[in-house]
């Protein structure tokens, strides 16, 4: 059974939704629209006040160098154009809309038809990447980076190996699992998209071992298709976390290792997409459907129904808990994404946005951070982290403010997964202190760099 | 005896020879370093705090003597030694000494518990950096102080300390030398370093809130909401509202302390002045009065970020309403 080969750990899977069917949420009364829902820079409204709105109409325009639009989920009237409280507490530019009825951009194909790859006939590579690019699209799995600008290698360098990230390795999402359960063909056409765009023969579709029956409902299409669908094929991983990480999962499918930054991991020939990208990708190319609703799981051990909401993106948050049976009384930190990596949340009032995969309700005895106490140097972390770094040296380093020693340590690898501060025996915040190792030496670097072109 | 003998010879002429290499190594390698760099040295305060903006004194000091050979001082100054240390300098290399005000670092927050109701709680690493990037803080306010002290810790003059009771830091003007390490430190540039004002008086808007008024208000009761009322009434043209936020440029500012009076958010505070005679000609709206209690409480140094006990009364007021639109 395939796995990658540093580090890694095993925290209890809790998949408490595996089992629960993809549920439509509810329209919601007022919808928000963030214009900073992906990585790079922040889309630029085209909106107005009291503008009137259909599904699908564009809110706001891609902006300047690395950026997506963003669309409208519902129709209505635009309340607002203006700053708005986000999910990590401070407020960013975003657009309101009070919803009225459900009236949809004509030119979205609303059926449920499935759209095969010899259905769009001629289609060009380019015209995929440029439908993919005018939805909006954007990695799902929750790291939001464009994906049109992943599906334009840059020159020097060849796609060899398709990935499709069905790992879902953070604990409690189901959002992956389920909608591999219910729309395998429209994933299977969304890698032959990807495949087409990036003129690539082979992709793998990289599940791991928890989830048996995804991995036979699509291994079995496969091989009845097999002459619909050529050069795809399910990889089934042994269950380790941080699998579904970019570069930990090429190291498990095909055995490459990416160099550290900036190497890309098209440098070694992989291009990886989230299996909800994917999906989005078929929506996008084949209905012309722009990025408006995702899959989010809503879940905790106190949660009355753990769901996978099927949700329009704007919707408050407050709405899917009550959907999913209400805020439990124990409750002690609700967390936007997995137990994982995900962020606790600051209000319920923050909408679903392109990256939401989920949220975490968490017990009051659960959510509680264990006393700190001194590093005894078990070197727990050391064999844990995947990427091969020295958390306890990387955070020493920073308490010390030794910048030079953390850039020679190579803290700029860091995937910030977690699994150092998860396993460590202490109790010691050794993320936090990493991520702000990680976020300095990034601005020294940039500007040394800045200082470089300045001479030149 | 004779192996003795050439002993001495050979290591003696091998000694007089490295002698001779060393003697000329000396003369070709010898750096000159100017003799006015240590004399320089010698007289600044030798706490390497690198406020000058120079890594550490030496450097300092090299840089005062270049800039020397180019005739003027202008623009160098050791905050820790302030003017007369910069004098003994001019006077090492026959120049004259800029005139320099003293500074002082200001906190700009005044958002106690009282103040700023704690809508959240942070529980990692104790850090304001790592808080900031986190998230908002523990607070509704997005720009105030986050309390976990990267300014106690980057001071190396102990002269700003933790307030317990207000979650505040304070500094100590005494021991404060305007090296700017505390407003580097802070990851929401809440630290101005600021004029220390006549007789160390000085007028100050204690906020950082650069959103909108309503927000503001709903954040913190004694948050700058950008009225524009303290700009209206000041007759020096010393304050600005930029970005919902005013602030009072210390050099036009005249000390009048219309201003304090004036502003509905009881967000600016005037440091060290002596406590206000009561006016029966203007009769001060209970507001007013108040505060003239407060400043006389506590007079003497920043402590009056501290509300004393009369003023505590009055935020309770402030608070109560935004308490209670946090409930619904």
């Amino acid at each position: 059974m395939k796995t990658f080969n540093i580090g890694g750990v095993h925290p209890a899977e809790n998949k408490l939704s595996a089992a629960s069917p993809i549920r439509v949420a509810a329209i919601p009364k007022q919808a928000v629209f963030s214009m900073f829902q992906h990585i790079g820079a922040p889309a630029v409204p085209v909106v107005k006040k009291g503008d009137t709105v259909k599904v699908g109409t564009l809110l706001g325009e891609a902006g300047k160098g690395l950026s997506v639009p963003v669309f409208s989920s519902v129709s209505g009237k635009v309340n607002k154009v203006d700053a708005v409280l986000d999910s990590s507490g401070t407020r960013r530019m975003a657009v309101v809309v009070d919803v009225e009825g459900d009236e949809w951009e004509e030119t979205i194909d609303r059926s449920d038809k499935l759209v095969t790859f010899k259905d769009l006939g001629n289609i060009t590579a380019a015209e995929v990447v440029n439908r993919i690019k005018a939805a909006g699209i954007v990695g799902m799995g929750g790291a939001t980076f464009p994906t049109g600008i992943k599906l334009m290698p840059p020159p020097g360098t060849k796609a060899e190996a398709i990935i499709v990230n069905a790992v879902e390795c953070e604990p409690y999402l189901t959002a992956d699992h389920r909608l591999m359960l219910e729309k395998p063909e429209q994933i299977l056409v969304g890698v032959q998209l990807i495949k087409h765009a990036v003129n690539c023969p082979k992709a793998f579709i990289g599940i791991e071992m928890n989830k048996p029956d995804a991995i036979k409902l699509l291994t079995d299409l496969l091989k009845e298709k097999a002459a619909q669908y050529p050069g795809i094929e399910v990889v089934p991983l042994k269950v380790k976390y941080p699998q579904g990480g970019e570069k930990q999962l090429i190291d498990a499918v095909i055995g490459r290792q990416v160099p550290a930054p900036p190497a890309l991991p098209i440098n070694v020939g992989a291009i990886v997409q989230n299996v909800g990208t994917v999906y989005a990708i078929y929506e996008a190319v084949t209905k012309n459907k722009p990025l408006i609703e995702r899959i989010i799981t809503v879940t905790g051990k106190s949660v009355k129904q753990p769901s996978n909401f099927l949700a329009r993106i704007g919707t408050p948050m407050q709405q899917l808990i009550d959907e999913a049976g209400g805020l439990p009384a124990d409750t002690g930190k609700i967390i936007g994404g997995g137990p994982m990596m995900g962020r606790a949340l600051m209000s319920l009032e923050v909408p679903v946005t392109k990256g939401s995969s989920g949220l975490l309700l968490m017990t009051e005895k659960e959510s509680r951070r264990g006393e700190v106490s001194p590093c005894i140097r078990c070197g727990k972390c050391v064999t844990a982290c995947p990427m091969g770094l020295e958390p306890y040296l990387l955070a020493s380093y920073t308490r010390l403010k030794d910048w030079d020693g953390c850039e020679k340590n190579d803290v700029t690898s860091c995937i910030e997964c977690g699994s150092c501060a998860f396993t460590c025996p202490s109790n010691r915040p050794l993320l936090d202190n990493i991520r702000v190792a990680k976020q300095t030496v990034m601005s020294i670097i940039k500007a040394r760099h800045m200082e470089a072109i300045a001479k030149k | 005896m004779n192996v003795i003998l050439i002993a001495v010879i050979v290591l003696g002429s091998i000694g007089l020879v490295a002698a001779l290499i060393l003697f000329l190594a000396g003369k070709k390698f010898a750096v000159h370093e100017d003799e006015r760099i240590a004399k320089v040295a010698e007289v600044l305060p030798q706490a390497n705090c690198g406020g000058c903006g120079f890594p550490g004194c030496s450097g300092f000091a090299g840089a005062c003597v270049k800039a020397a050979d180019k005739g003027s001082l202008e623009g160098l100054l050791c905050p820790v030694g302030g003017q007369p240390v910069m004098e003994q300098v001019a006077g090492i290399l026959g120049l004259k000494a800029e005139a320099s005000a003293p500074k002082v670092a200001v906190v700009r927050c005044n958002g106690t518990c009282e103040n700023r109701p704690r809508i959240a709680e942070f529980d990692g690493a104790q850090s304001c950096k790592v808080q900031q990037m986190l998230g908002s803080g523990e607070t509704a306010c997005a720009y105030g102080c986050l309390g976990c002290g990267d300014c106690v810790a980057a001071c190396q003059f102990d002269a700003i300390r933790m307030n317990p009771e207000t979650g505040l830091p304070e500094v100590d003007e005494e021991k404060c030398t305007a090296c700017g390490a505390c407003a580097k430190a802070c990851p929401r540039g809440i630290i101005e370093i600021r004029l220390k004002g006549l007789k160390n008086r000085r007028v100050v808007v204690l906020c950082n809130n650069k959103d909108k008024g309503a927000q503001t208000r709903k954040a913190c009761s004694v948050g700058c909401i950008a009225c524009q009322k303290c700009v209206k009434v000041c007759k020096f043209e010393a304050i600005t509202v930029d970005q919902n936020l005013a602030h009072i440029d210390a050099e036009k500012c005249k000390l009048c302390r219309k201003c304090e009076d004036e502003c509905p958010q009881n967000a600016i505070h005037a440091f060290n002045f002596p406590p206000k005679k009561e006016k029966p000609a203007s009769p001060p709206t209970p507001l007013q009065g108040e505060r003239g209690v407060d400043t006389q409480a506590a007079p003497v140094t920043e402590k009056a970020a501290a509300p004393a006990a009369p003023a505590t009364e009055k935020p309770a007021t402030n608070v109560e309403p935004a308490k209670e639109q946090e409930k619904a």
